[in-house]
């Protein structure tokens, strides 16, 4: 997460200070990804090694302030036209995990998958009761803070965020007893492939007792995603 | 709606040990086995699960379109299953209200007729019956659509006149299966929104729903495998945290 181009862009509607950075920071964001002081001043620090920002004096109160140079701002620009690189991927814990349960021996991969999307739902439905409580707010006819707007946006990019998880982990499990289903019916020797075992002795009830409903269970978490983003749609009662 | 009060309340809806079980023999299929659940007024409760996972039988069952093979449903305390055929469909008719994927409003009526319907089913008289539609699709601010027929209203509109439908008269109980199947994502959340509302007004909700976003709205998540809750989410603890900080704002 780029501290340093969050910083830029608040210090580009004027001088500031550092706490005040981190505030701002924060109420444009909803805290979702809280800064300590000791932070915004190192990003601070570096930001005027290296010619983004230089310190103008003092406010009244003697708070040291920042003002964002020319190179900042070029810096800015350059950050809001580029897109995000999504190439080389941060390393996410529960892919790891669930690549790490295949095969794992005393792991049972399915209740792993179980565990974890009862967490992501859960998340989804605090995320959905703030992002109804935020709507409400924002459509009550009050005026429309940009923060309010900022963390609405937010709010919903860890919606999008969670609902892909659940869905993936949907998939997951859906792959999981297609894989034992294949592996059953090609005979023992199939079963040999990693993935179709592991999926066998995952699967403790459903694939064995009712196999019309394994079956089903594989059709419904490949319904297509909707692709169209609703960021900034509201619902309307 | 607290959790204090939401359990000084009786359940508006209880499924105790509901089994169903299609055919016999070999080609039997255990549908549902021992569901328990119950649903309190103002809670929504979503029902998650592949197709086949019983999610649909279940809702028909609670809904008394369908009879169990053993187990009680009991709504606004009686028990529905079983008893005079004519006292437990009038006692269906009057307390519960379903919302289907394809809306099904009737075609030839305009949709405050549609939502009198029920009443006048009860035996309210037709003019009452307007004056309690108007006053309910008012209320949902659906009022403008009111002498519009189900052609002539889009299928998030025939969809929350469906709610409305639902819900009219001493109505407490909708059970809503795939209600946003037809719908794109914004108007899906849009009669999800008013469900929920519903919900916090003092109605008791059942979801069946494969979309995570969907069940996000529900106070309680219901996982349901081959048959069985596997596993629910409770509401958090973190909740007051997190409305506190949405205070803030």
């Amino acid at each position: 997460m780029s501290i340093r181009h969050g910083l830029l862009a608040l210090l580009e509607r004027g001088p500031r200070y550092g706490s005040q950075l981190r505030t701002e920071f924060e109420s444009r964001t909803g805290a979702t990804w809280p800064l300590n002081v000791g932070q915004v001043y190192t990003t601070l620090g570096r930001l005027e090694r290296d010619g983004m920002v230089a310190q103008s004096g003092e406010d009244d109160a003697g708070h040291a302030l920042y003002t964002i140079t020319e190179a900042g701002r070029e810096e800015l620009r350059t950050w809001f036209e580029r897109p995000v690189d999504r190439t080389s991927p941060a390393r996410d814990e529960l892919a790891i995990k669930l690549a790490m349960a295949v095969g794992a021996s005393g792991v049972d991969i399915r209740a792993v998958i179980q565990s974890q999307r009862r967490h992501t739902v859960k998340a989804m439905q605090d995320y959905t009761r703030l992002k109804f409580q935020a709507i409400s707010a924002l459509e009550g006819g009050g005026r429309q803070e940009r923060d309010d707007v900022a963390w609405l946006l937010v709010l919903e990019q860890l919606i999008f965020q969670t609902e892909a998880e659940a869905r993936w982990l949907d998939h997951c499990e859906a792959r999981l007893i297609r894989l034992s289903l294949a592996a059953a019916r090609s005979g023992p020797t199939a079963a040999a492939t990693p993935a179709a075992s592991t999926a066998v002795t995952a699967s403790t009830t459903s694939t064995t007792s009712a196999p019309a409903t394994a079956h089903d269970a594989v059709a419904t978490p490949t319904a297509t995603p909707e692709p169209t983003a609703e960021v900034g749609r509201t619902p309307r009662r | 709606m607290s959790e204090r009060s939401q359990q000084a309340q009786q359940p508006v809806l209880q499924l105790q040990q509901l089994t169903r079980v299609h055919g016999s023999g070999a080609t039997e299929v255990h549908a549902l086995r021992g569901i328990d659940l119950d649903v309190f007024p103002g809670e929504l409760v979503a029902v998650m699960g592949p197709s086949g996972s019983g999610k649909s039988t279940l809702l028909t069952i609670a809904g008394g379109l369908d009879s169990p093979t053993s187990g009680r449903v009991i709504v606004e305390n009686t028990d529905i299953t079983s008893g005079d055929r004519k006292v437990l469909s009038a006692l269906r008719r009057r307390s519960i209200g379903y919302v289907f994927q394809d809306y099904n409003l009737i075609p030839a009526l305009t949709a405050a007729e549609n939502v009198a319907l029920p009443r006048e089913l009860d035996g309210v008289s037709a003019r009452k019956a307007r004056v309690e539609a108007l006053a309910a699709l008012e209320e949902m601010e659906l009022g403008h659509l009111a002498d519009r027929f189900p052609d002539e209203m889009s299928g998030g509109q025939q969809q929350r006149i469906a709610i409305a439908r639902a819900l009219v008269g001493d109505r407490r109980l909708v059970l809503a299966d795939e209600p946003t199947g037809a719908l794109d994502s914004e108007t899906g959340e849009s009669v999800l929104a008013l469900l929920r509302a519903r919900c916090d007004a003092g109605a008791a909700g059942v979801l069946v729903t494969h979309e995570p976003r969907f069940a996000a709205w529900a106070d309680r998540v219901v996982f349901l495998r081959d048959g069985a809750v596997v596993d629910q989410t409770v509401r958090s603890d973190a909740d007051s945290l997190l409305t506190g900080q949405a205070g803030q704002r």
